[in-house]
C-alpha cells in the first residue's frame, strides 16, 4: 500500500471510531439535560436518579470522544497537508470556530456540571449542562459545515489555483449542511434512544428475574423492593420504566427525523453528486426503479455484471425527484459526463506521486455505497420498529421474562451505531475519487474540486503513516475494550453505582432537598464530586 | 506590512501563551502525580485541583491548531506534516492522559489506579515535551523545500532546539504546577509544593531561557531582547515571592514569565512562521502562509467577540472552584455493590431468601 491508501484507511478508521463516541455524547447529553430539567421542575426523586445514572455513563463515553477528537484535527495537517493547503482558506474557518465557539463551551461547562453538584445553585448547575449540550450541537454544526463544503463547495472563488472564501454566509448556510446537521443530530438521538431502551429493559428484566417485581393477574406490574440491594427499591422500578419509555419515544422520533431529513438530503445529493447516488443504487443504466436486491460483481468497473434481482419501479425517481417517472441517470451515462468534464487521467503533476497520469476511477466502490446506503436505512428502521414494539409490549409496565428478548434489546443498542457508521462511510466513500467534490451544475464555481489522490502529504513517508495507523488502531482497540467494560460495570451497578448515598442507607432524593438549593458555604463540601 | 496576517500572528501567539499558561500547570500536575505525590490521597488532591478545568485548558491547544489552520493554512500544513512522528506521540499522550483522568477512579483497585497514574504522568510529560519541541522548531527552523514539505526523512526535523523547547516546556510545567499546587491546596501538600518550587525554579527555567536566547540570536529585535530581561525579572520575583510565602503572587509572577517568554520568542520569529533550514528563500512567512483578508477579517470579528467570552467564563470556573483542596476534603473511595450481583431471590413477602453478600 502506498501513503495515500494508508492515510485513507487511517482517516476512515479514526473517524468511524470517533463517530461512535460522538453521537452518544450528543444524544445522551440532550436526554440527560431534559431529565435533569424534569427533576428541576418536579423534584421527583426518580429524575435525580436518572440524571445521575445516565450522566455517569454519558461521562464515561464523553471523554473518549474528547480524546479521539484531537486526532481528527491534527491529521488534516499531518497526513493531508496538500489538502490543508488547498482548502485552508475556507475549510479552516469552521474548524477554528468549532474550537473557539463550541469546544471551549462544551469542556468548560461540562467541568462545571461534573464538579458543580452542590457547589452551584441548582438552576445554575442545570444551565451549565444545557450550555455544554448546546455547545456540542454547535460543534456538530461547524464540523458538518466543513464536511459539507467538501461535498458541495460554495461561497468561494478560485485565486491562483486555490479556492478563496468570498461569501461566508454561503459557506455557513450551505444547503448540504442545513440538511446534514439535523440528519446527524437525529442520528445521534437514535443512538441515545436505543441506549436507554436497551439498558432500561435489562434492569427491568433483571428485577423480574430476581423476583423483585411481580406481575398481577391483570398483567400489570407490581413493583417490589429488595432492601438489601443498594438502590433496588420501588423508585428504582420507576427509574427504569421511565428510562425505557423515554428511550423508545426518542428512538421513534429520531427515526422519523432521520427519514425526513435523509429524504431531503438524498434529493440534494442526486443533484450535487449524481454519481454517489447512482452508486448507492448500483444503478448502471438510467431508470426509475429502486433496487431492493442487486447481485453480481458490484466492484466491476464496467457495470455489466450487475443485475437488479428485485426492483421497485418508480421509487428511485421518487427518492431523487419526488415523482415516479423521471429517469435517473445511471452510472454509465454519468461516467461519460465526468470524463468529459474532469478528464480521463490524473494530471502529470508531482503532487500525484506515482499516480500521476493514471486513469481516473469515477465510480465509487459500489459494494460499499450500495450496502452502506441500505445498512444505514435498515439499521435505523429496525431500531425504530423495535422501539415501537417495546412500547407496546411494556404497556402494562412489565417487560417479558424472555432472556432472548432482553438480549435482543441490549444488542439492539448497536443498531443505530451501525446506521450512523454506514451513513458516513457511504457519503464519504461515495464522494470518491474526489476529496472536494465538484458541483455538476455550472453556477460559476464549478471548477472547485480536488482529487483525493492529490491531497496526501507529499513529504510524509508511507512508513510514518503506517506507524500511526498501527499505533492508533491498537490504542483505539484497547480503549474500546476498557470503555465498554466500564460501561458494563456501571450499568450492572445500577443507580447506586452513580449515587453511593443509596448504598449508605440515606436517600437524599426525596423531593427538593433544601440543602441543594443553596451552595454550601461551610467549606466541608469543597469536593461534592471528586476524581 | 499586512495588518490582518499580523493580527493573526499575534492572536496565535496569544493562544499558545494561553495554552502554556493554563495547560502548563495541569501538564505539570500530571507529571507530579508520579514525582511529587506520596500516596493515593496526595494523588487525588493533585487531580482534584485540575479536575474541573483541565479539559477546558486543553481546548486552547485545539484552538491554537485550528486558528493556525484557518489563518495560516500553509504554516499548519508544513508544521504538522513535517513533525509527523513527534505529533503522533503528542496525540497518543493526550489520548491516554484524558482517558486516565476520567477512568482512574472508576475501579477501586490499586493496580488499576497505578496504571492510569502512569498514563497521566507519562502522557503529561510526552505532551509537554512534544508541544515544546514543535514550538521551538517552528521558531528556529525545519528542513522545508520550496513546496513547504519536509526533506530528509521522518527524523530530519530533529535539532538541539527541539530538546531545548521540549525540556523548556516540561521543566516550566513542573514548577508552574508546584506554584499552582501551593496556591490551590492546603496542608502538607501546599507547604511541600512551595518548598519544592523555591528550590527548583532557578534551574527549571534554564532550558526555556536557552530557547528564548537562541531565537534572539537567530532573529531577535531590541524589544524582544527586552522581554527576555523582563522574563528574568519575573522569575526572580516568583522565586522571592514564593520564599516569602506569597503563593498567589508567586504564581502570577511565573505566569508573567511565560507571557514574556512566548512574546519574546514569537516576537523575534516574526514575520517568519517557519524558517527553512534548506534555503531562506523557502521560509514561510505571515504573508506567504496566510489566508485571504476576507477569511482573516471574518475570523477577526468572531475572535474579537469569542475570545473575551471564553476568558470570562473560564475565569468564572476558576472562581467557582477557588477553594483550596486538601487531604481532608477527599471523600473516601467507594466501591459499590452491583445491583446485579450473583443470585438474588426474594420471596413473595419481599424478604430475601438469599441475601447478597457485601461485595468487594
Amino acid at each position: 500500500m502506498d501513503a495515500l491508501e494508508i492515510a485513507r484507511w487511517q482517516f476512515g478508521i479514526t473517524t468511524v471510531y470517533h463517530f461512535m463516541m460522538v453521537p452518544l455524547t450528543i444524544g445522551l447529553g440532550l436526554v440527560v439535560a431534559i431529565i435533569q430539567t424534569l427533576w428541576y421542575r418536579t423534584g421527583k426523586p426518580e429524575y435525580l436518579r436518572m440524571t445521575k445514572f445516565w450522566g455517569k455513563l454519558f461521562l464515561i463515553n464523553f471523554i473518549m470522544g474528547v480524546a479521539t477528537g484531537i486526532v481528527q484535527e491534527f491529521q488534516f495537517g499531518m497526513a493531508w497537508s496538500e489538502y490543508s493547503r488547498f482548502v485552508g482558506d475556507v475549510f479552516g474557518a469552521p474548524l477554528a470556530l468549532e474550537a473557539l465557539l463550541a469546544f471551549f463551551v462544551e469542556s468548560t461547562f461540562l467541568g462545571l456540571w461534573i464538579f458543580g453538584w452542590k457547589q452551584l445553585k441548582r438552576g445554575v448547575h442545570l444551565a451549565c449542562l444545557w450550555i455544554a449540550v448546546i455547545g456540542s450541537v454547535f460543534s456538530a454544526y461547524f464540523i458538518i459545515v466543513a464536511n459539507s463544503w467538501m461535498q458541495h463547495p460554495v461561497g468561494v472563488e478560485m485565486v491562483d489555483g486555490r479556492p478563496v472564501m468570498t461569501d461566508a454566509w454561503a459557506v455557513f448556510t450551505n444547503n448540504t449542511a442545513l440538511v446534514a446537521v439535523p440528519h446527524t443530530l437525529f442520528g445521534a438521538l437514535a443512538v441515545a434512544g436505543a441506549f436507554l431502551l436497551g439498558i432500561a429493559w435489562y434492569h427491568l428484566w433483571r428485577r423480574r428475574h430476581d423476583g423483585i417485581d411481580t406481575v398481577g393477574k391483570d398483567g400489570r406490574i407490581i413493583p417490589g423492593a429488595a432492601p438489601h440491594i443498594p438502590g433496588r427499591d420501588k423508585a428504582d422500578y420507576t427509574v427504569w420504566m421511565k428510562s425505557l419509555r423515554i428511550g423508545a419515544v426518542v428512538a421513534m422520533i429520531s427515526f422519523a427525523g432521520t427519514a425526513i431529513t435523509g429524504d431531503l438530503q438524498g434529493k440534494l445529493m442526486f443533484e450535487q453528486q449524481p454519481m454517489k447516488m447512482a452508486a448507492a443504487e448500483a444503478a448502471c443504466h438510467d431508470g426509475t426503479g429502486f433496487s431492493v436486491l442487486s447481485v453480481g460483481n458490484l466492484g466491476a468497473k464496467n457495470c455489466d455484471d450487475i443485475v437488479a434481482v428485485i426492483e421497485v419501479p418508480g421509487i428511485l425517481s421518487f427518492l431523487a425527484k419526488g415523482d415516479f417517472t423521471t429517469e435517473v441517470k445511471g452510472v454509465n451515462s454519468l461516467l461519460g459526463e465526468y470524463k468529459e468534464k474532469y478528464g480521463t487521467h490524473l494530471p502529470d503533476n508531482p503532487l500525484y506521486g506515482d499516480r500521476a497520469g493514471q486513469e481516473i476511477q469515477y465510480v465509487p466502490v459500489m459494494e460499499v455505497t450500495y450496502w452502506g446506503f441500505r445498512m444505514m436505512i435498515g439499521f435505523g428502521g429496525i431500531a425504530a420498529l423495535a422501539a415501537l414494539l417495546a412500547l407496546w409490549v411494556t404497556r402494562k409496565g412489565a417487560v417479558p421474562q424472555s432472556k432472548w428478548l432482553m438480549r435482543l434489546a441490549v444488542f439492539g443498542i448497536l443498531a443505530p451505531f451501525g446506521a450512523n457508521a454506514a451513513g458516513w462511510i457511504f457519503t464519504e466513500m461515495g464522494r470518491q475519487p474526489f476529496v472536494v467534490a465538484p458541483n455538476p451544475d455550472m453556477n460559476g464555481i464549478d471548477q472547485v474540486f480536488m482529487f483525493t489522490a492529490a491531497a496526501v502529504s507529499p513529504g510524509v513517508s508511507a512508513g510514518e503513516i503506517m506507524t500511526s495507523l498501527v499505533v492508533l488502531t491498537a490504542i483505539y482497540a484497547v480503549l474500546l475494550v476498557v470503555e465498554v467494560k466500564l460501561l458494563v460495570k456501571y450499568v450492572r451497578g445500577g443507580v447506586a453505582s452513580a449515587m453511593p448515598e443509596l448504598a449508605h442507607g440515606g436517600d437524599s432524593t426525596e423531593g427538593h432537598d433544601k440543602d441543594n438549593d443553596t451552595p454550601d458555604k461551610s467549606g466541608d463540601d469543597v469536593l461534592a464530586f471528586a476524581y | 506590512m499586512e495588518l490582518l496576517p499580523t493580527i493573526w500572528f499575534v492572536a496565535i501567539a496569544v493562544l499558545w501563551t494561553g495554552y502554556l499558561f493554563l495547560e502548563g500547570f495541569d501538564l505539570g500536575v500530571g507529571m507530579l502525580m508520579k514525582l511529587f505525590a506520596r500516596n493515593n490521597t496526595d494523588r487525588r488532591v493533585l487531580l482534584n485541583t485540575i479536575g474541573p478545568v483541565w479539559d477546558g485548558n486543553e481546548v486552547w491547544l485545539l484552538t491554537a491548531a485550528g486558528a493556525t489552520f484557518a489563518a495560516f493554512p500553509l504554516w499548519y500544513a508544513s508544521l504538522f506534516s513535517a513533525l509527523y512522528l513527534p505529533l503522533l506521540a503528542v496525540l497518543v499522550a493526550l489520548i491516554f492522559r484524558a482517558v486516565a483522568f476520567e477512568y482512574r477512579g472508576k475501579v477501586d483497585s490499586e493496580r488499576w489506579r497505578n496504571r492510569w497514574d502512569w498514563a497521566i504522568a507519562v502522557g503529561s510529560f510526552v505532551a509537554a515535551f512534544g508541544i515544546g519541541a514543535a514550538l521551538a522548531l517552528t521558531t528556529t527552523g525545519l528542513p522545508l523545500n520550496a513546496n513547504g514539505d519536509r526533506e530528509g526523512g521522518p527524523m530530519s526535523w530533529f535539532s538541539g532546539y527541539a530538546l531545548l523547547g521540549g525540556f523548556g516546556v516540561v521543566a516550566f510545567a513542573l514548577v508552574h504546577a508546584l506554584a499552582f499546587l501551593a496556591l490551590k491546596t492546603d496542608g502538607e501538600v501546599r507547604h511541600r509544593a512551595r518548598r519544592w518550587f523555591v528550590r527548583l525554579v532557578p534551574a527549571a527555567v534554564l532550558p526555556m531561557f536557552g530557547w528564548m536566547v537562541a531565537v534572539q540570536f537567530l532573529s531577535g529585535k531590541p524589544w524582544t531582547w527586552a522581554l527576555v530581561a523582563a522574563a528574568v525579572v519575573a522569575v526572580v520575583l516568583a522565586w522571592a515571592l514564593a520564599r516569602a510565602g506569597s503563593e498567589g503572587r508567586a504564581f502570577g509572577a511565573l505566569g508573567a514569565f511565560i507571557v514574556c517568554a512566548t512574546a519574546s520568542i514569537f516576537g523575534a520569529a516574526f514575520p517568519v512562521v517557519i524558517p527553512s533550514t534548506i534555503d531562506p528563500a523557502f521560509n514561510l512567512t505571515i504573508s506567504t502562509a496566510s489566508s485571504s483578508d476576507y477569511t482573516l477579517g471574518l475570523m477577526s470579528i468572531v475572535a474579537a467577540v469569542g475570545l473575551p467570552l471564553v476568558i470570562a467564563y473560564q475565569a468564572w470556573t476558576y472562581w467557582v472552584f477557588r477553594r483550596r483542596v486538601s487531604a481532608a476534603h477527599i471523600p473516601e473511595a467507594h466501591g459499590f455493590l452491583p445491583a446485579i450481583a450473583a443470585k438474588v431471590l426474594v420471596s413473595k413477602d419481599g424478604a430475601p431468601t438469599n441475601p447478597v453478600q457485601p461485595g468487594k
